[in-house]
Formats: structure tokens, C-alpha cells, sequence
């Protein structure tokens, strides 16, 4: 299967009530959704707040499929550390590129595979996500490094690929909590 | 960012009164903080009643918002709502920070 993004999302000018005024005039923020309520993409721009408008789009299609909140807490959590580590790391070098979505909502599982065109993991593998220490003295405690240990946590599957000069990462969640 | 900084007696409540504390909020959060932090009472509790949702950049920001106070002041954490507190507890940092149930309990034992 070979994916190709969309060079350029239609601009969106989003007005939800809730962004701090000034926030939402200044947006350079994309996200298009397209497919059925149980099969759907998103295609947003690597940004912080795309990231947010990313998470609560999902998030809210979620709750009209009849996922539990818990279930759906653990989806925005592990997805929100997958999609800034795109922002972050993969496309650290500045130029605003696009991310794309897929999410299959099937009767026992949640599927999520998100592809970007940034920078490929460090050795082409995933992370291996070891919990920082949150004992010691308080000017020593992590500040960060606890994102892939959350996804992978979080997460029923994580898978990584590095295809066609694309990343591929999947994550699958079980719709009923273990 | 929108904090609330009130003070209750001996306590400096500060009240986020936006729903998330996320990547995109971390910096401008640690920011305001050190800002509401700069004066008043040295026992400070961070009222996380109204946000919904912390990723590791806001809980790293939480943390650093810690780390930058002086050696006489404290940060406690109260009202944390579900999603919330599962960050906190999957990432043991709810063994860091004293963290109160109830804000309201709290403002009035304070002010009692």
C-alpha cells in the first residue's frame, strides 16, 4: 500500500469557543476529514494547535461511535505524544509539512495509522520507551522523555515502518479496558 | 495562558482556567507560572479542576513550573480530573507532587 499526502489541506479558519482570543486569529492550522463516521482521514498541518484540532476531532468521533471515555482518554493521550513527536522530532527542521490520519473504529479494536514525511526514527525502530525516574532530589526530575513510554503503555499494538521515504507508525487500542 | 492566582491565608491557589495543557500551552504555562509564583505565599497549590487534558509536554511543564520556585516554596496539585490523573499515575509522577482531591475543601480550610 503506498500513500502519498496531499501536497497542500484546504486552509481552515476555525472559530470553536475555547481558543484564547488572539489564538484563533493567528492559526495556520489545517485538518480535513474525509471517509465514513468508522473509517475516516485526517489530514492536518504539523502544528502544535493541529495537533489539538487533530486530538479532538478524533476524540469526538469517538464518543459518537460509543467508545468509553477511558478507552478514549488513553487514544488522545498516546496519540497526542505520536502526533507532537511527528512536530517535534520528524519534522524538526522547521518547514511546516503535513500528517496524515487513517482510523478504522471496528467493533473490538481501534486502529490509527499515521504517516508523515519527516525524518525516520533513530535506527529505523521504535524507542524503546523507558519510564525517566521520578525519584531524586526535585531540581533532578524529568521534565520529559516519557512519550514513547506512555504510547507504548497506552497501547494495545505499536508498529513502525519506514516506507517509500515515509514513516508509518500504527497503533491499535481494544475497545473494551483489559 | 490563564491562570488565576488568589490567595487563602497561608495558600496561593493558582486556577488554570483553560482546558488544556498541552504542547501547544507548555511553554506559555511555565511562562505564566513563574509570573503567579514571583510573590505571595510559599505554598502554592495548582487547581487543575477545569483542564481535561495534560500530555507529557504540559506535565513536563508542570514539573518545571516545580523546578523553578525557590527552595522555601512548595507545589501541590488539586482537582484533577480522570485523563488527567492517568498521566500523572501511569508516569509515577503522582509520587512527586502532594496532590489534593477536593479544591473546594481545601480553599475552605484554608480561609476557616
Amino acid at each position: 500500500m503506498t500513500i502519498s499526502l496531499p501536497s497542500k489541506p484546504v486552509q481552515q479558519v476555525d472559530q470553536r469557543p475555547g481558543y484564547p482570543r488572539g489564538e484563533q486569529l493567528k492559526r495556520d492550522i489545517a485538518v480535513t476529514v474525509d471517509g465514513t463516521p468508522t473509517d475516516f482521514t485526517l489530514t492536518a498541518r504539523a502544528s502544535e494547535l493541529a495537533v489539538r484540532d487533530t486530538l479532538l476531532t478524533v476524540r469526538s468521533r469517538l464518543l459518537a461511535e460509543g467508545v468509553s471515555d477511558e478507552t478514549s482518554g488513553s487514544v488522545e493521550l498516546a496519540m497526542a505524544e505520536a502526533l507532537n513527536n511527528i512536530v517535534e522530532h520528524a519534522y524538526a527542521t522547521g518547514e511546516s509539512r503535513d500528517i496524515m490520519l487513517k482510523v478504522s473504529i471496528k467493533p473490538d479494536r481501534l486502529c490509527f495509522l499515521l504517516c508523515d514525511g519527516g525524518a525516520p526514527l533513530p535506527g529505523l525502530c521504535l524507542p524503546q520507551g523507558k519510564l525517566p525516574d521520578p525519584s531524586g532530589p526535585r531540581d533532578d526530575l524529568p521534565e520529559g522523555g516519557f512519550g514513547w513510554f506512555l504510547i507504548r503503555d497506552l497501547a494495545e499494538r505499536v508498529a513502525y515502518e519506514r516506507r517509500d521515504g515515509m514513516n508509518h507508525l500504527t497503533l491499535e487500542f481494544l475497545r473494551a479496558a483489559p | 495562558m490563564d491562570l488565576q492566582s488568589t490567595y487563602h491565608n497561608d495558600m496561593n491557589i493558582i486556577t488554570v482556567a483553560e482546558a488544556r495543557i498541552d504542547a501547544a500551552a507548555a511553554i506559555r504555562f511555565k511562562d505564566k507560572m513563574r509570573d503567579v509564583t514571583s510573590q505571595g505565599p510559599t505554598h502554592i497549590v495548582l487547581d487543575l479542576s477545569n483542564v481535561t487534558f495534560v500530555d507529557s509536554s504540559g506535565l513536563g511543564a508542570i514539573v518545571a513550573a516545580m523546578k523553578q520556585l525557590s527552595g522555601n516554596q512548595r507545589l501541590d496539585l488539586a482537582g484533577l480530573t480522570t485523563d488527567v490523573a492517568k498521566v500523572f499515575r501511569l508516569t509515577r509522577m503522582d509520587t512527586v507532587f502532594v496532590i489534593h482531591d477536593d479544591i473546594i475543601a481545601l480553599k475552605a480550610r484554608a480561609t476557616g
